[in-house]
């Protein structure tokens, strides 16, 4: 008797889902440690980027943030050398592991940035870098025979580091900032922070906070990325607290040292000088303790994926965008 | 007895009794200590350096004051600044003019090409205002703006110079005693400090830049020499300053209080801030004056003389032509000067003629108002008259009136 039309049903959305209770024991609860394992066999990659003036300690903070001798720290260039005219990008990769946790570490040097006596564009090789690492990557996506898994060499975090001038940022540091900051995550960082006393400090970084503001730059952490409709719990509730507090102490104040000094009779890292003694792994003293756990210990997997959700995404339609009216324009 | 003892031409005699002129330097001093002293130092280097702390603390006065909060704005600005600030410090009864020159935006900006260029400029038209003094006829108030050293500022990266340092080393060297100092470098450990110092100098060998070497006299005492020496090693000095005093132990330090410890800035152990102050002020300012005057001024001087004939020889090196040139000119401002009393003279003359003009029209005019009164008054009078006269017995013309009233 009906005889209507047979509208093809097309599920736009997920059918509404109730919740349920279990009545037994059913063991679904162990896909996060199916999960782990699958993850420890693959293991991680983790791409860092590290910007500033030679002399900030970037390459000794590296070496600090992962224990281990990754980068040279001596001034690379001697007298007779020829000044180097753009920013370089240098890329070493280590294979670094912890309690059966591989991870394989990139770190990009930028040697050059800032040190010439005109340095209008010097940022624009590391814009390209950056951009060509999602290109790469975009590329690699869109081949009809693309491969398993795609080896990611997206820059995940960007180190900027500032100068301790306890006044105010640079324009440089202004200018560099805000093109880094549209296309990747920046955590600005302090140089050589013990040459503040703890009240410039707190004045310097107000300074670059309103700064920071004033200028409109987006930093990570950033606000309500994951936006997925379930209910807030506990964790999420937690997560936003953490970050909260992070935004508040960035830019970390931040000490770097390879070598051990003796502090209470322990061998901690620090910097001896004539008259005074930096413990870095003392809060008081510096904020590379937090910096470190911000970066390996709570946010690490937070920022391989916001590169993946947030920047590469924004890159991915801005190209397929451009893709579009250039075949469009093409086709007339 | 006389024991002459010939050498080189000059023969050396023993005095016999007390004369008295090893009184000289002692009226040399009273005359100095009363003409007073100027002494001028330019500050160079980036901002955040510690520049300003560090001529507060070396002068132990306030001579700049506190950094002013820079509003956020997007404008950039473009070129770098030559500010001059001058101060009258006095202690134990000398008398300094002290001239701080400073420059603020040296090598802030995203392009820092030519920034050496203003303050090249500045130190030069210093010197020329003084070549144009030195030529006058009337030479007896010199002032001298001549900048005596210039304390340039390395940031403490603790690998080498960097571009811009060399330029405005090379740069400048030539036309001013450089001082390099290593700034705010508390945060250098000993080995660093050796090591950079040590690559500075490499570095200013390698680009052949002249910095101020205190010189050696070989008729000072032991201890000077040894001084000296010390203070050449240790140049670069590596400064650190700060005009706030903690209490370590019981005494009153100057210095900068950390969590992990104080660093004094008159300790020489910490930092080379007191061998600085030696040098700059303690020992060794007459002679950065006197090399200025003697050697970078004179080379100045001859190259722009030279230059200047080249262009003009028949310019003002004639005292003579100079003194008829002076003549010429005192003339003419003469001249000039009469002109001007001659123009507000009459000018006021005028002014005068024209308002006695002014009084004396009015005075006309108000007599012409009186007598027109006056005629008014006396014709009212008259009338009056006639009417008193009519009104009261009859007018002349009507005498048959009279009879009636016998």
């Amino acid at each position: 008797m009906e005889s209507g039309q047979q509208s093809p049903v097309i599920v736009q959305q997920a059918p509404e889902s109730k919740k349920v209770a279990l009545t037994g024991y059913v063991g679904f609860d162990t896909i996060t440690r199916q999960i782990e394992k699958k993850l420890l066999k693959r293991g991680f990659t983790l791409n860092i980027m590290v910007v500033g003036q030679s002399g900030l300690g970037k390459s000794t903070m590296v070496n600090t943030l992962f224990a281990s001798h990754l980068l040279d720290t001596k001034a690379t260039q001697k007298a007779s050398d020829p000044i180097r005219q753009t920013t370089e990008i240098n890329t070493v990769s280590h294979i670094i592991e912890e309690n059966g946790v591989r991870l394989r570490l990139s770190i990009t040097d930028t040697p050059g940035f800032g040190d010439q006596i005109n340095n209008e564009n010097c940022w624009e090789s590391i814009i390209k870098y950056i951009k060509d690492q999602y290109a790469t990557y975009l590329r690699k996506e869109l081949t009809p025979n693309r491969e398993r898994r795609i080896a990611d060499t997206r820059v995940h975090a960007v180190l900027y580091f500032i100068p301790p001038t306890g006044h105010s940022l640079k324009p440089i540091d202004i200018i560099v900032l805000k093109k880094l900051s549209d296309i990747c995550n920046v955590i600005p960082v302090i140089a050589k922070s013990d040459s503040l006393t703890v009240e410039e400090r707190i004045a310097f970084k107000k300074r670059i906070k309103e700064e920071l503001a004033f200028h409109g730059i987006q930093l990570y952490p950033y606000d309500d990325v994951d936006t997925d409709d379930y209910s807030i719990t506990e964790a999420d509730r937690a997560e936003k607290a953490l970050n909260q507090e992070m935004r508040e102490l960035i830019p970390f104040a931040v000490v770097g040292s390879e070598r051990n000094v003796v502090v209470d009779g322990k061998a901690v890292r620090g910097r001896k000088t004539r008259w005074g003694l930096v413990n870095i792994e003392d809060e008081t003293h510096c904020e590379f303790p937090q910096l470190r756990n911000f970066l390996t210990r709570t946010h690490l997997q937070d920022l391989i994926e916001t590169t993946g959700i947030v920047h590469y995404e924004t890159f991915r339609t801005k190209q397929l965008v451009a893709l579009k009216e250039s075949t469009m324009s093409h086709s007339r | 007895m006389e024991n002459p003892v010939v050498d080189q031409g000059i023969i050396k005699r023993q005095l016999k009794g007390f004369v008295g002129f090893s009184n000289l330097p002692r009226q040399v001093h009273n005359k100095s200590i009363k003409k007073g002293f100027q002494f001028t130092v330019m500050v160079v280097g980036e901002s955040g350096l510690g520049k300003s702390t560090l001529i507060n603390t070396l002068f132990n006065t306030s001579i700049f004051p506190n950094k002013e909060v820079k509003e956020l704005t997007t404008e950039t600005p473009k070129t770098v600044d030559i500010q001059t600030i001058t101060a009258d410090i006095e202690e134990n009864g000398v008398k300094l003019k002290l001239t701080i020159i400073d420059t603020p935006g040296f090598g802030d900006y995203v392009n820092n090409e030519n920034s050496w260029q203003p303050i090249l400029e500045n130190i030069e038209a210093r010197f020329d205002a003084y070549l144009e003094q030195e030529n006058r006829v009337n030479r007896k108030r010199l002032i001298d703006t001549r900048v005596h050293a210039c304390i340039y500022f390395i940031p403490p990266t603790g690998h080498c110079l960097r571009p811009i340092d060399i330029e405005f080393m090379s740069r400048l060297h030539h036309r001013v005693n450089l001082i390099p100092v290593i700034a705010k470098s508390d945060i250098l450990s000993d080995e660093e400090i050796k090591d950079f110092k040590a690559r500075i100098l490499e570095d200013i060998a390698y680009h052949n830049i002249q910095i101020y070497q205190p010189p050696i006299y070989d008729n000072d005492d032991a201890e000077t020499i040894q001084e000296n020496k010390e203070i050449i090693l240790s140049m670069p000095f590596c400064v650190v300053g700060s005009d706030k005093p903690f209490k370590v132990g019981n005494k009153n330090v100057r210095g900068r209080k950390y969590p992990w410890g104080i660093i004094e800035v008159d300790n020489p152990d910490h930092c080379d801030f007191v061998k600085l102050r030696q040098m700059l002020i303690r020992t060794h300012m007459e002679e950065l004056k006197e090399y200025t005057n003697e050697v970078l001024y004179e080379k100045y001087r001859s190259q722009k003389l030279i230059s200047s004939e080249v262009a003009d020889s028949s310019d003002a090196l004639n005292p003579l032509s100079q003194l008829d040139e002076e003549r010429k000119k005192h003339e003419l401002k003469m001249k000039k000067m009469e002109a001007e009393m001659k123009a507000v003279f009459d000018q006021k003359v005028h002014e005068k003629e024209t308002k006695l003009k002014q009084s004396e029209d009015d005075l006309l005019t108000k007599y012409k108002e009186m007598k027109e009164k006056l005629e008014l008054d006396r014709i009212n009078l008259q009338e009056r008259r006639r009417q008193a006269e009519r009104g009261g017995r009859p007018g002349t013309p009507e005498k048959k009136g009279r009879k009636f009233f016998k």
